[in-house]
This record gives structure tokens, sequence and C-alpha cells, in this order.
């Protein structure tokens, strides 16, 4: 209760003693409410709306998980984090999960102590020019100015990709989606460097979007996933299989439009396991049986969100790509569920 | 001598003659013009070369004002309108104006509790500024406070009665100890008050109704101009008490109270507040006890309160160091004990001297809570950066939305500004 | 006469620690010492509790690790392979180099401001005012958006290429883009050393020669003119000894190859646009604290020296100007201070000071925010000592000569 804290806040400042934190779960399942982290505003995978309602391909997993755990895909309060705060947001237990474009990496998941429970879109750093400069590679770039959207991993691959090609560059770090894009098209840099996917975005929201084209060179492996804190193992188990249903979902084709008929029971065991009429997955994970039909009740499977947030028909337009299930050729695969 | 009954003057006007208007070039516009703008060789110069940056300031921003679209769904609806020709889309302010205002969490039917909460601060601290409004309404100006903090936040009512109550009782135990010793007076009052509020909490917990007067508004919620405004006001107000304390202590004779009030003041003001608030935003939750979750505000709150505090606290010791030495030496020759002196004779008048000082550091912290949207809050700065800039409706726009900001900024400080020099105007008791 | 006897020792008893005025000072400060150790402990033990759940410790180590990214605007030598610790003297030098910069053109600009504002030209006295209130009454982060903006709106090198080129460079010498201003970069051959020392020796000898006419003035009443012998030995020697080296210093001229301008000296958007907002808002302020300072001199200060025959300029510049200094200097200092502490907002405009590699690039890569936010307080709190003390120690200077 907020007024509480706040009360507690300006009597005590938490003198009295607290109990051990008693996992994840208990506290979302006490609290009635899931702190999700998300990014400030990035069109399509979190960003509010103009009445204020968060959206995205990010935000949709925090409802999703909220839906599972609380069965309420609004029981979601979301905390906007910087590149700067999100890590941090995360580890004091602001927030209990972190589902803002974060690349998984090795130093991230060992050094900073968490845990990504999967990757929920595969993207890479690219580079958009005026088609008038006349580049078609990344490796003509030689000598350009930069502006790098600061974000996941992005100086840090640009950085490795200059030196790798022995290409000088000179980088313009800039805070802002919106601040990149005005500097980019005034042209005080020659290129704008982000993942491919927030570059699309960027280029779908351009008074001419054709006199723009993202070079074909993706530099760098950005498997963007959600996170949770590192040891605790219940809490994290729950997210990546939330994650894995949607994935499920939409290779057994459970859409949010017959999922209502395929809840009744169906021949297939697997589409029963999920959502609940056959096993006990739900108890495994410490929910209740039906929690994964409710996750895909949000958005749908995978394939929906996708089309929904950031898919073609949408302004920011990205095709499936290596998020295409894995029966497609892409890299989309959930473990069974058994 | 002469006859004194004939007048040797022919003639003698007996009427005044009208007066003549001066000379043309000594009066109306032209000498003006001549007088005020081309005196001199270098004023000439001064004045063609301020006529000709007028020339080109007024050529690149008048047609954007005037070929302004005031009505649009979008940016593009924006570029249709206007079919190339320069012009601002000021469309974005009508029909983003309540989230640059409230942020856009606030939901649209509470928008009237801020409005009412700003409007009674006017209210509430008019006496304060002006002495000649009747003395009762700082009664008022007490009550607000609380009224504001329910209005804003909402919740249940008897919360902010406990609280209210911690304050009467926490005032009424200083009153009856204050007599034998100002300490002891102030130490009861503050254990009391903490008291009321700690079984205050019990009661309001067991007596809340499940659905209060004004819905609870968790202050994640806040946003827009108005979180410039409660922190602002919150934090000065939170930081007078703390700042008076803490110039008394690096006035004081106590060589450890001293030291580690410089010690406090040095360090706040030697560093930006910008790295203030990455403390409240990351470091601060790892010196806090696990699992008390103070939200963001509430943090920041409590950085920029000690930051301008310190301000204050410099503002206050310049002050105490104004007043004659035979201000601290009348109170020691009645016999008032420190706390007396202090309450009765000296702080009345520091503080009276420090009020424009205090003021301009109240303008310089209003401006800095701009900084808040570098820590991902989306104050009216943030919600520009963030969200408005963010989406695909007005992705692009820019200078309005800044010029709008600029401008309601500029309102309130020159607001401000002027009053503090009016009142400097009427403080300055002495003739030069 | 009488002697006050001392009033009768008493024996120590507890309650006086109270009630003794004696020893009320010592029951406070062992409390509030006492209160401080507490508080300290408190949060101590928090943090290690804290960060041992988190499985987290402190560790400065990562200042030796490779920091991996670049830096636009760098003052030693640097690239992706050093350390983050270089990284973040990089920085460490940027922000002085804006503070530097920021402190001499504010001065400029509020002194001239301050002035103007007190001119009798209505037209340029209303401009100032309108410059001072408007710049003081919105928050500074505001304008340093809005001057980033406009001066990314300046031409892009794009438009100075080609042969239907919308832009041309000034001069031929000097292009000013929205990545930055290209000028040129002097090259030092071979005996340029002596034409920069013949340079020095006459800026030694424009300071002889000025005060060798102060004291002719003093002693004799006879007035030589100073205003063109010093420019005539300022330029005069240096472009003789230029000639008789055979031109040893020349001009490295920047030109537009590939994507860029190359050659010359380049002074970034970044840079320029941070330091032109820090300029022209911390200017406002000075420029009120100069017109506080000159409006405090009586009147009949400036009456006086006009009755003595002076002409305005040397009022202002040896009756006025020297006794306001003193009014104006110590507020000065807090503004300079000011243009440290706001200098950490290159953040918004993509500048590479402390705050953006240390508490920016660096914190965002290691996550090591305890020991980075830390690091980046002392450094600031280090800079604002050193210039208050600086100041002070001038602020004394100047006291000293009153009389």
């Amino acid at each position: 209760m907020n007024r509480t804290v706040f009360f507690g806040a300006l009597t005590v400042a938490g003198l009295a003693a607290v109990a051990a934190s008693a996992g994840t779960l208990d506290d979302v399942k006490a609290r009635g409410k899931l702190n999700c982290g998300v990014s400030t505003g990035l069109v399509g995978f979190a960003a509010p709306d103009a009445s204020g309602r968060w959206g995205g391909f990010d935000v949709t997993i925090c409802r999703a998980v909220a839906a599972a755990v609380l069965g309420d895909a609004e029981a979601v309060e979301f905390v906007p984090t910087t590149g700067k705060t999100r890590f941090t947001a995360l580890a004091s237990g602001e927030v209990d999960l972190l589902a803002r474009n974060t690349t998984w990496t090795l130093s991230r998941d060992v050094d900073l102590k968490f845990d990504f429970v999967g990757v929920n879109y595969y993207d890479g750093q690219g580079f958009m020019v005026p088609k008038a400069l006349g580049v078609s590679s990344a490796k003509e770039l030689d000598g350009a100015t930069v502006c790098i959207q600061t974000g996941t991993t992005t100086e840090l691959n640009l950085a490795d990709f200059f030196r790798s090609n022995n290409m000088s560059y000179e980088p313009v770090p800039i805070e802002t989606n919106a601040e990149a894009q005005q500097q980019y098209l005034a042209g005080a840099c020659d290129t704008l460097t982000t993942d491919a996917s927030g570059l699309a975005a960027t280029r779908a929201a351009f008074e001419n979007p054709d006199d723009h084209i993202v070079l074909p060179e993706i530099v760098s492996k950005e498997p963007l996933g959600p996170l949770v804190r590192h040891g605790d193992n219940e809490w994290g188990d729950i997210v990546r299989w939330t994650l894995n249903a949607l994935v499920s979902a939409e290779e057994l084709g459970i859409t949010s439009a017959n999922l209502a008929e395929l809840s009744g029971g169906t021949d297939n065991p697997e589409i029963n396991r999920i959502l609940g009429t056959e096993g006990n997955m739900g108890e495994m994970l410490g929910l209740d049986a039906d929690w994964a039909a409710r996750a895909i009740a949000v958005g749908g499977n995978y394939a929906e969100v996708f089309e929904t947030n950031i898919g073609e028909n949408t302004p920011i337009g990205l095709s499936r790509g290596l998020n295409a299930l894995w029966t497609d050729g892409g890299l989309i695969y959930s473990p069974p569920f058994r | 001598m002469a006859d004194n009954n004939t007048n040797p003057i022919a003639y003698m006007r007996e009427t005044p003659l009208p007066q003549l208007d001066p000379p043309a070039s000594e009066a109306g516009l032209g000498h003006w013009v001549r007088q005020n703008l081309f005196s001199s060789v270098l004023n000439t110069v001064l004045t063609l070369a301020a006529f000709v940056s007028l020339y080109f300031i007024f050529t690149s921003t008048v047609p954007w004002f005037v070929n302004g679209v005031w009505q649009s769904e979008s940016i593009r609806g924006c570029r249709e309108v206007l079919e190339g020709a320069t012009g601002g889309c000021f469309a974005v302010l009508t029909e983003r104006w309540n989230q640059l205002l409230f942020g856009f969490t606030y939901s649209d039917d509470q928008y009237w509790r801020p409005t009412l909460a700003f409007a009674l601060l006017f209210v509430a601290i008019a006496p304060v500024l002006f002495v000649a409004l009747p003395r009762k309404m700082l009664y008022f100006t007490l009550l607000y406070p609380l009224l504001a903090f329910y209005l804003i936040w909402g919740g249940s009512i008897y919360a902010t009665i406990s609280t209210g109550l911690g304050f009467v009782v926490g005032y009424l135990v200083y009153s009856r100890f204050v007599a034998s010793s100002f300490a002891l007076g102030l130490i009861g009052g503050v254990v009391a008050a903490f008291v009321t509020w700690w079984l205050g909490g019990f009661v309001v917990d067991a007596i809340a109704p499940a659905t209060p007067f004004l819905e609870e508004i968790p202050s994640r919620k806040m946003g827009g101009f108005m979180l410039n405004m409660i922190l602002g006001v919150v934090c000065v107000s939170l930081s007078l008490p703390l700042g008076i304390a803490l110039a008394l202590g690096r006035q004081s004779r106590l060589p450890i109270i001293r030291i580690i009030c410089v010690v406090f003041i040095e360090f706040v003001r030697g560093v930006p507040l910008i790295t203030l608030l990455f403390v409240a935003n990351v470091i601060l939750g790892y010196f806090l006890p696990p699992d008390t979750n103070f939200d963001l505000i509430l943090r920041v709150i409590i950085m920029i309160t000690m930051f301008s505090a310190a301000y204050i606290a410099e503002v206050i010791r310049g002050g105490l160091a104004a007043l004659p030495t035979g201000q601290y030496e009348a109170g020691d020759s009645l016999g008032l004990d420190y706390a007396q002196s202090m309450r009765l004779i000296i702080l009345p008048q520091a503080l009276k001297i420090s009020i424009p000082g205090i003021v301009n550091v109240a303008v310089g912290l209003f401006k800095d809570t701009t900084l808040v949207s570098v820590i991902s809050m989306f104050d009216l700065v943030g919600m520009i950066r963030g969200p408005i800039l963010a989406s695909t409706e007005w992705n692009g726009v820019y200078w309005e939305l800044f010029m709008a900001a600029a401008v309601l900024f500029f309102v309130v400080c020159y607001g401000i500004s002027q009053y503090s020099q009016w009142l400097e105007r009427k403080l300055a008791t002495d003739h030069r | 006469m009488s002697t006050m006897t001392d009033p009768p020792q008493s024996a120590f008893r507890v309650s006086m620690l109270l009630s003794d005025t004696r020893y009320r000072g010592y029951t406070f400060q062992a409390i509030a010492l006492f209160c401080l150790i507490i508080a300290m402990a408190y949060l101590g033990m928090n943090l290690v509790r804290n960060l041992a759940a988190a499985g987290l410790n402190i560790s400065y180590n990562f200042l030796g690790a490779p920091a991996g990214y670049d830096i636009n605007q760098r003052l030693i030598e640097y690239d992706s392979q050093s350390t983050h610790g270089q990284a973040a003297i990089v920085g460490i030098l940027n922000t002085l180099l804006v503070a530097f910069l920021g402190i001499i053109t504010a001065t400029v600009l509020g002194v001239t401001a301050g002035v103007l504002r007190l001119s009798n030209n209505w037209l340029v006295s209303k401009m100032m005012s309108i410059y001072v209130e408007a710049f003081r009454n919105v928050p500074v982060l505001i304008w340093i958006l809005v001057i980033n903006g406009l001066v990314t709106q300046m031409a892009s090198p794009r438009e100075y290429r080609g042969d239907d080129a919308t832009s041309s460079m000034w001069l031929d010498a000097v292009a000013f883009t929205n990545r930055g201003v290209y000028i040129p970069a002097p090259v030092w051959n071979d005996g340029s050393m002596i034409v920069v020392l013949t340079f020095f020796a006459s800026i030694v000898a424009i300071f002889a020669y000025r005060r060798y006419v102060r004291n002719l003035l003093y002693t004799t009443g006879k007035l030589l003119p100073t205003f063109l012998p010093s420019i005539g030995l300022l330029i005069v020697p240096t472009i003789l000894m230029f000639y008789i080296m055979g031109q040893p210093v020349g001009l490295d001229y920047p030109e537009l190859k590939g994507f860029n301008f190359q050659g010359g000296t380049q002074i970034g958007r970044p840079l320029i646009a941070l330091w032109l907002a820090l300029s022209v808002y911390t200017g406002a302020f000075i420029a009120e604290n100069v017109r506080a300072g000159i409006l405090a001199i009586p009147r009949g200060q400036s009456e006086a020296a006009a009755s003595l025959g002076m002409r305005p300029g040397r009022v202002m510049n040896l009756v006025v100007l020297p006794q306001a200094l003193r009014v104006i200097i110590p507020p000065l200092i807090s503004q300079y201070l000011n243009i440290a502490k706001n200098s950490s907002l290159a953040i918004a405009v993509g500048y590479a000071d402390i705050t953006a590699t240390l508490g920016g690039i660096t914190l965002n890569q290691t996550g090591r925010a305890i020991e980075s936010v830390l690091l980046l307080m002392l450094f600031y709190l280090f800079i604002s000592l050193s210039i208050s003390a600086v100041m002070n120690i001038y602020n004394n200077s100047v006291k000293l000569q009153e009389r």
C-alpha cells in the first residue's frame, strides 16, 4: 500500500526489522501487481499511446506474465527505465521483470547476476543512410560520422565493426530516438545506427521513408529477451515458460480466436497440456491450470503479438526474418511442454 | 529721489505668457529617437545592429507562427495542411496539452484535483507573500499541505487526518515542554508526532473504507508540468526547516556539529544535481533496507530536498552574518539561552533579510526539476523527449514543444522573480 | 575594585550534562556524533546486505578493463581498446575544456550584456533585458536542447558538395557545418619556434610599454597613446620575423573529402552546442550580477569622475568597474561553479564529458553504478572546491586593496 510506504518512509525510514525475501512470485501475488521494467518509449516495443496506455511487443510479454500469474493482464505497473537505470532497477528489486529490448550477453548474465529467460526477438545492429549518399554497403562508411542511439551494446559493436574493417569514423552518441532522428535528418551525421528493428521503426516515421535505406550488413547479434534476477529460479521459470507458451501456441495453431474453443479439450495432447486440460504443468510452476491460456489470451500467440505490434501491417513493418518459427526457417523455438 | 507716484515703466505685463512648446529638435518622437537611439556614434552603431538582428529574428519566426497549424491529428496532417510552406505544427500542443500538464498516466477525470490544488496554492501562499492580507488566512496555509496532499494523492481521508493529528499532537507536546527547555520541547514534540503517526497507521488501516472518496493515485502516475510543480513546491517547503537547521549548525560554537554541517553543505553544493539524481535513481536503493521499496518520486524528493537545503542554508547563513553583533549580544544580555535568542531575536530578522535569496534559490530549484527527465521520469521535458517525440504521430515536432515548455517555465519563474524584486524594494530600509 | 570570586566548585553530577551550559555542548555533540555514526553504520550495513543478497561486490577493477567504445572529442590519445579509466580521463578533460571555454565566453557576454543593459540606448537596453529575463527564467536543460537544435539546423557538409552546392566555405578556409566548425590548423615547420617566441616577446613588450606610459603619466602628467602602438607591437615584429624566417608557419586548410571535411581543426558540434548554451545561459546571470555591481556604486562616483573631465569610457573603466568588481566577484564565482556543474548536462547533446563517459556509457556497459557515481561525485567535488579556492584567493587579493 503506497500510503503506508510513504508514511513509513517519512516516519521510521524502515527502522523496523525486515523479513527475508520470500521469493518474487509470492511478492508479486501479495502485491497484486507485476512491476515490469520497460523502455522509456520505443515505438512498437514499449510506448504509451495517446491515452497513456502502454503497448508494444515487450509490453505484451509483461502483460502475458501478469495474466499468467495474477489472472489480470492489466495488473502491471510499467516502470520506464533508461539504459543506465534498467539493471539497477532489476537488481534492487524495483522491478520483477525487465522486458526492455536488452541484449543477452555473457557479462550481463554472469557478472551482473541476471538470468535471461529466453529470446523474444532476434535483432542485429544495422545502419541507415540517405539514398542520396550513394552508399550501398556498410564497408563504404570509412570516415563517416555515425549517430549512435545508445542502448543495448550499440557503441561496442560499432567500435568492433569499424576496427575489424580498419575504418575510421566519428561517433555521435545520442540518448533518445527522437533526437537521433533529428540529427540524422539534418545531416549532422551520415548514418544512423541502432538495432535493425529500431531503424525500421525510425524510418517508418520519416516524411519520405523512401529516401533512406537500411544497409544490408547486420554487424552484431542482438538476442533481445526478458530478464530476471539471478537466484530466483521459480520466478525465472514462470517468465521463461510464459514466453515459451506464446511460441508453442503459434507452433500448435492456438490463436486468440480459437483459444476458447481449444480450451474445451482437443485431440492434441500438447495443446491440452499447455491449456491445462491435461497434466499438471501449472501446478509444477506454482500457478493454476489455465495460466498459459490466460497468457495467450492477452495478445494471442507469438505470431499475433508480432503482427499487431511490429509486423508488416504496422507502421514499423518488420518482416519475421530470423524471428520466424523454426519450422519456417527462423530461430524461434520452444522446448516441449511435457 | 525719483518720483514715486509716476511709473517709469511704460508697460508691464500683468498675466504670464503661455508656455511655448520646446523647440522641435528637443521634443516629440524625433527628439526621443535622437536621444535614445542615435545620441552618439557608438549608440547609432548599436541601434543599427539591434535593428538588423531584430529583422532576422522576426523574418525567421513570424511566418512560422502565422502559418502554424493548430488542428491536426498528427504531424503528417500538419504537413498536408502546410503543403511545404514554413509553419509550426502547434496541433501537437492542442492534442497533447493535458499530457504536457499532467503526464500520460493520470486519469482524465481526475485532472480537477491537481488543478484545484494548484489554485488553492495561491490562496495558501498569499498571506505569506503579502503582509497586508488578513492574518487569519495563515490557518489555511497551515492546513494547505495536508489538503494538497489529499487532493493530489487521494486515498483514505483518515490517513491524511492522522498525519495532521500527528502534527497537532506534536505541537501541543512541544508547547507544553518548551517553557522548561527548547530541546526537551522539540524532542518531545517530534516523538509525540511519530507515536501518533505510528498508532494512526493501525487505526487508518482498520477503518479505511474499501473505496475512498478520492481514488488513490500512486505517485508513479504523476507527470508533466504537474510533476515539476510538485517537486518544486514540496522540496522547497521541506528544505526550509532543514536549511535553517544547517545554517545554525554551521554557525554553531560546537565543533562537531559545525563540521558535520559544513561537510554536508559543501559536499552537496559541490556536486551537480544530476549526480544526486543518479544517486536517487541507481544507488539509494542499495542503502535502504532490503524490501523497502520507496517509489522513485520519493527518492528524488529526498535528494532534491537535501540539495536545496544546502543552498538555502548558505543564503540564511548570509542573513545571519549580516545581522549586527549587537543583536546577538542583546539576546545574551537579556539572559536568553541559545534557543530562545535564536527563535525570538536572531532568526526572525535573519530570515527577513534572506527572503529574496531564498526566492532565488526556489526559482533555480524549480527550473532544475527538469533534470529528473534524465533519470526516466516523465516531467514536462521528459514527456516531450520521451512519449510525445517517440510516438508515431508526433515524431519530428520539436520546436513547438520546447517553445511551449519554455513559455510555461518562463511565466512561473518570471512571476516569482518579479515578486522577489518587489519584495526586495519593499524590504529595503536603507536610504541611498 | 572588587574581584569576582569563582562560584564554589561543585562536584560533577550526571544531570549537569543537560542543565549546565558548560557541559551541555558536549552532550549535544556526543548525541549528534552518535546519531551520525548510527546512521552511517545503518546505511553501510544495508549496503553490505543488499550487495550480498544480489551477489555483487564493490570493485574498481573495471577501470582497467578495455572500454570498447570510441569517443569523438578527445584531448588525449584514446581508442576503443583503451581502458574505462582512460575514457574517464578523456571525459574529465572534456568537462574541463567546456567549463573553461564557457567561463571565458560567459564572462565576456555577461559583462557586455550587463553594461549594455544600463546603456542609455533604449532599444539596446530593452533587448538586453529581454535576453537576460528569457535565459534566467527558463531551465538550462531546455536551452541546451533548443540551442543544440539550432546548431543542428546549420548546413550539413553535404550542402558543400557537388556543383550545385548551396553552401560554401568562408574565405575558403572556414566551414560552419552542423557537425562542427572546421578551421585551418597551423603547421609548424622549422624555425616556427622563433616566430612564436617573437610573438610572446611582443606581448611582453606591450605590457612593458603600457607600464611605461602609466608611469610617465603619473610622474610627468604626459599622456602617450597606447592603443595603436600596442596593436603595432603585437603584429609588426611577428610578421617581420615570419617573412625573415621564410614563412615557417603554414596552414592546413580543411577540405571536403569523402563524408566529411578532412584536415584543419574540427570543433565538434556537441562541444559548440554545449559551450554556446552554457555561455548564453550563464551570461544572463552574470549580466545581472554585473548590473547589480555597477548600480551598487553610488552615482556620486561617476559624477565626480565626469566633473574631473573624464570621458564616459574612462569613467566606466577607471572609476566604476574597479569598484564594482568587489561586488561582482563573489556571485561570479558561484556562476563559474554553476558552469562547471551544468556542463554535466552534456549528456543531452552527446558531448563526451565525464558524466557521459564514466557516468554514461561506462556505467551502462559495466553496470558498476555505485563505483561510477561515487567517482563522478568526487570529481565534481574536487573541481568545485578548487574553483572556489582559486577564486577566493583572487577575491582576497582584490579586497586587500581596499583602504
